[in-house]
């Protein structure tokens, strides 16, 4: 029976009941599988906007017993994270609100939103800043670029100790600032090269203005990575040559202009990171996704038709709360069958930054394995 | 060859002891410092120095060595096709060492159930038994690599390591102690080889911690019990320098070896049994005098039992 039960099965509730329950209890409440969401206040509807690809993506509430308490529960499995907003309806008019009841938020560069963990999820403690851990540096470069016909500010993470007697790998990250800012990517690797689980690494932290063009297989990315950005940071950075040293890494959008890139140049880079890749594809017809995935489409059916071998390896992840896992799922053995070694992770998570850095550490220690087993400091 | 005084203490970067235990056993005048695990910042020993009042001269072994390598390219080449062969002997090693070890620890979750506690015993015996068996080939196949190594190319004789050697004893003769930090232990443990450092001492008394420690044992234990890819099983590297018998220095332990598995440190201690494994946490410490070992309060070793014990006086 669950809390929220044992109190409608009193015989008379209060709103001294109400209140006490509201208090002696955090909300969501998890109890097992068992998620409880509430709202208190006046309003016409009350709604649970989510982004679980499967469900519906909004689930009314019930008014609790006539009072102003309105509740929802849903069957969440353990180690889920769900992202959310409520909808209150008043006079006709919906207003979407993070729950007043949920200190736990989840941010992204639309803004924030309300986050409810299933039971089990923990916050991975590599995520969070270490006080032992060595701090890199970020540095701001800036390149001229003809493939765009404009000035590109890229930043540039520095692992702490950075020698210039030393050579180290490389990783490009797709829509950097926002990995910065959104998915702590500067913590996770100060404490990931820290605790040698990663080599030390530099990292160069690529943005675009116009991402959802430039990242769908523009030709004009790839010359921009690969003729300016890589023989810029080597000229500027101490940097082991090989392809095996090289890696290209984004979420969503970026994870397509990670695997154009190394599709349109093979033998570049060694390795990618690919996050809740937009691998959108069709078998007949048009996408239902609308124009901005035209050109994700035209791609992706391309690549399936003339994969090559873009790298070495690759890790992929998803959430399968997303609508993109079937994509992602589609296109581990597609890649396994150019030679590839592939690792593919699947999270009880959507698609939204905290996803893409809970999966991080699988990630760089798949494809940039530090010296864990060698050093003892 | 054995050493009559080590001390063996815990990690040294944010609870630093070294000048407690130096000052302990009363020595004056200046203490010779490995930092070649530091590797290309060996010389970065600004606060070692500053820790021990600035007596100590860095004996500068990484450095040497690349310029040994610099001027003897035939050395340098020979070394390197040693470590290639020696690290692909590692890779087969380990393939084997995962197979076993998966048993003995399958055998080891079956002593409690009903019905097996008199069958398991015999079988994780031969389990462990075929551990050590394939600890002790792999620690001579790779002893075999040095030795053929050693007598083809004979180091010790070519001009630019013994030039390096005259200048490191004549160091060595005017220091107290020596002093070896840790750092990547494999390129460690291949600089105080390739220079006979240990050949040069006195009978100093020698102060290691972390990879450090684990160099002069007689066979080096690579453990991680936390690993973000795989299982994390610990592997012998090879025989290390034998400064010390009858020990496995396991340096951060607290953090690198899941203390609190009874399985995991049983399964540990009675692989590499009779050696005694030392837990070597921030301000552990372990005396080696006259071939018997003594443990400050507080430091611990791992025990068959799957426990930890003081290691006493």
């Amino acid at each position: 029976m669950t809390k929220l039960s044992e109190l409608g099965a009193k015989p008379s509730i209060g709103p001294a009941d109400i209140e006490r329950f509201l208090r002696e209890n955090r909300f969501p409440l998890v109890e097992g599988r068992t998620v409880t969401f509430v709202y208190v206040g006046s309003a016409d509807e009350v709604k649970l906007r989510h982004w679980i690809s499967g469900l519906p993506t909004s689930q009314p509430f019930q008014r609790f017993q006539g009072s102003p308490m309105w509740t929802l529960t849903l069957d969440i499995p353990e180690g889920s994270r769900v992202e959310y907003k409520l909808e209150i309806v008043r006079g006709g008019h919906p207003m979407l609100i993070q729950d007043p009841l949920n200190e736990n938020l989840a941010r992204d560069p639309y803004g924030a939103n309300s986050v409810v963990f299933g039971e089990g999820y923990v916050q991975p403690d590599w995520a969070k800043p270490d006080g032992e851990a060595r701090l890199g540096e970020i540095q701001e470069q800036k390149i001229e670029s003809t493939a765009f016909g404009e000035t590109r500010d890229v930043l540039v993470y520095v692992p702490a100790r950075f020698r210039t007697t030393r050579r180290y790998p490389l990783l490009v990250v797709h829509d950097g600032p926002d990995y910065l800012k959104f998915a702590s990517l500067r913590t996770v690797l100060d404490n990931l090269i820290h605790r040698l689980e990663v080599q030390p690494m530099v990292v160069a932290l690529t943005g675009s203005p116009h991402r959802l063009v430039e990242y769908a297989n523009d030709e004009r990315h790839a010359r921009f990575i690969v003729d300016e950005l890589v023989p810029m940071m080597e000229s500027r950075y101490p940097l082991l040559p090989q392809a095996s040293a090289r890696g290209l890494m984004g979420a969503s959008f970026g994870g397509v202009a990670s695997l154009s890139t190394a599709w349109r140049r093979p033998g570049v880079f060694g390795n990618l990171l690919l996050q809740s890749g937009s691998f959108v594809f069709t078998d007949i017809g048009p996408n239902d996704r609308g124009p901005v995935f035209d050109p994700v489409v035209r791609f992706m059916g391309e690549f399936r038709n003339r994969p090559g071998r873009p790298a070495d390896q690759a890790y992929v992840s998803c959430g399968t709360y997303e609508g993109l896992i079937y994509y992602n799922r589609s296109i581990v053995p597609l890649l396994q069958s150019t030679g590839m070694q592939v690792k593919f992770t699947e999270a009880r998570d959507g698609h939204n930054w905290e996803n893409w850095r809970d999966r991080l550490r699988e990630g760089l220690t798949t494809l940039f394995p530090g010296q864990l087993m060698m050093v003892y400091e | 060859m054995v050493h009559s005084r080590v001390v063996l203490l815990g990690p040294q970067r944010l609870q630093p002891t070294l000048s407690t235990a130096v000052a302990s056993l009363g020595l004056r005048g200046k203490l010779a410092a490995v930092t070649a695990g530091w590797e290309e910042r060996e010389n970065e020993d600004q606060e070692l120095s500053a820790h021990l009042q600035g007596r100590t001269v860095n004996l500068a072994l990484y450095e040497r060595a690349d310029g040994v390598f610099r001027y003897d390219t035939e050395l340098h080449k020979a070394t390197r096709e040693r470590q290639d062969r020696i690290r692909r002997s590692q890779e087969l090693y380990r393939l084997r060492l995962a197979h076993l070890l998966e048993a003995a620890r399958e055998l080891k979750r079956r002593e409690s159930r009903p019905g097996f506690e008199q069958l398991v015993e015999p079988q994780l015996e031969g389990a462990v038994q075929a551990l050590r068996e394939l600890d002790r080939e792999h620690t001579q196949r790779i002893r075999a690599i040095h030795v053929e190594f050693e007598l083809k190319w004979r180091p010790f004789e070519r001009e630019s390591v013994a030039l390096q050697r005259r200048e490191l004893d004549a160091i060595l003769k005017d220091c107290s102690g020596l002093c070896i930090a840790g750092g990547h232990v494999g390129i460690l443990l291949n600089r105080l080889r390739m220079f006979g450092i240990l050949d040069l001492l006195r009978g100093q008394p020698i102060f290691a911690w972390s990879a450090g420690a684990m160099v002069l044992t007689e066979r080096i234990v690579l453990f991680h019990d936390f690993p973000p890819q795989g299982s994390g099983d610990p592997e012998v590297l090879e025989a290390g320098l034998g400064a010390i018998e009858g020990v496995v220095a396991l340096p951060h332990a607290d953090r690198r070896l899941a203390l609190g598995d009874a399985t995991r440190v049983a399964l540990f201690a009675r692989r590499f049994a009779p050696a005694r494994c030392f837990a070597l946490p921030a301000r552990a410490r372990v005396d080696w005098k006259d071939g018997r070992w003594s443990g400050e309060p507080g430091t611990r070793e791992l025990k068959v039992t799957g426990e930890l014990a003081e290691v006493g006086a």
